[in-house]
């Protein structure tokens, strides 16, 4: 990949403590990428860090969510005819040593347009989780599987290596609520293929995690609602002349 | 129907058609989130009015006692309205979120263009311009 254009998209909400360290180690070990920081709204020096560390950043007045923040990433990949964009999370917990195996596997299969890292396919590395957020994310994985009609076993997974043709979809519409998860489902919709290969994660290094073990179950029932409601929406991709996404004149 | 009750049921909606009209001239209530208060004073005066109207109303629906078909009614015309905010409120967070994110990215371009006109000589250092 000479010539190809490449941008990794760090989300990052009040992750001060380890955003340099992410953002540096992006830069060593994968140099032809650029690095795009999305600060969601941080009260603390997380854009600082980043730009310290070297990334290009683009900071949101107020929290606008993962989903806000990650779709950030592709409208401005979009922008800027970006052809690849890898999503790292900005805690730490996903290994930029496993981006070029991503990229491998994309290499290898051009029809494809997401890759998605799993943390469940390796059989030599154990996710260190607790028993309660696997068994949430096995249960995800079983529906998800169940409606695209392929395994895929890690559906929370927010590690993903997407082509142009996923980032100009997604620009156009990311699901906001539970989006790694719901962006597999826009994906199965728009008819683009995706395929998931063993990576590391950890646990989080610093911050705090959006999913507190106290809530978890009540995090599961939301995202199994969304999944559910989500089969029955409309995903309309605006055509040139189309209708508008967002209207002042939509109404009941 | 009693009298009474009947009074107050058109005093209440009567009202309630004068505020709504009132804050539309004012400009205080968008004509678009205007329309279905207007049309739920309209429909509750006419029924509170007419007491054959609203006793044929009540039978249609099967409710005995025609004062509690038109609580029935107003209760239908509340949660539409309800309905109608919250697909409101959903437009207007989304809309919100287009506009913060368009804002980041242009901030974003601001900052860089700045930094070129500051210090023409790291043009070719791009990066370097963005993170500062």
């Amino acid at each position: 990949m000479d010539m190809t254009r490449c941008l990794a998209v760090v989300p990052a909400y009040n992750e001060a403590a380890t955003i340099g360290r992410v953002v540096r180690s992006i830069r060593e070990t994968l140099p032809f990428f650029d690095i795009l920081v999305v600060d969601d709204g941080s009260t603390d020096a997380t854009a600082a860090e980043a730009a310290q560390a070297g990334a290009v950043i683009v900071s949101h007045p107020y929290n606008l969510g993962i989903g806000g923040a990650v779709q950030s990433g592709f409208i401005y990949a979009l922008e800027n005819d970006y052809d690849y964009l890898v999503q790292v999370d900005g805690d730490g917990q996903h290994e930029p040593r496993d981006v070029p195996r991503l990229i491998r596997a994309m290499e290898e299969n051009p029809d494809l347009d997401m890759v998605s890292g799993s943390r469940f396919l390796s059989q030599d590395f154990e996710y260190p989780a607790p028993i309660s957020r696997r068994t949430g994310i096995h249960i995800f994985a079983f529906v998800v599987s169940r409606i695209v009609g392929q395994r895929v076993s890690d559906p929370t997974s927010g590690f993903r290596f997407y082509n142009r043709r996923a980032i100009s979809v997604f620009a156009r519409d990311y699901p906001h609520d539970y989006p790694e998860v719901e962006a597999i489902l826009v994906l199965h919709f728009h008819r683009l293929k995706m395929v998931e290969i063993p990576v590391r994660m950890y646990l989080r290094e610093g911050g705090l995690s959006s999913i507190t073990s106290g809530k978890s179950a009540y995090y599961m029932l939301k995202v199994l609602l969304a999944i559910f409601v989500g089969l029955f929406r409309a995903r309309p991709v605006p055509e040139p002349g189309g209708e508008a996404p967002v209207a002042a004149e939509h109404g009941i | 129907m009693e009298a009474r009750i009947q009074l107050l049921a058109i005093v209440a909606s009567g009202v309630l058609l004068l505020i709504v009209l009132e804050l539309v001239r004012r400009r205080r209530l968008m004509e678009r989130y205007a329309l279905l208060w207007l049309l739920s004073g309209i429909v509750l005066l006419i029924l509170s009015t007419f007491r054959g109207l609203l006793e044929d109303a009540a039978r249609v629906i099967g409710v005995d006692y025609p004062p509690s078909a038109l609580f029935f009614i107003a209760f239908a015309f509340v949660l539409l309205l309800l309905l109608h905010f919250s697909v409101a409120v959903s437009r207007l967070a989304d809309q919100s979120k287009v506009l913060a994110q368009r804002l980041a990215i242009l901030e974003k371009r601001v900052r860089e263009v700045e930094a070129v006109e500051e210090a023409p000589e790291e043009v070719e250092r791009p990066r370097a311009a963005a993170a500062r």
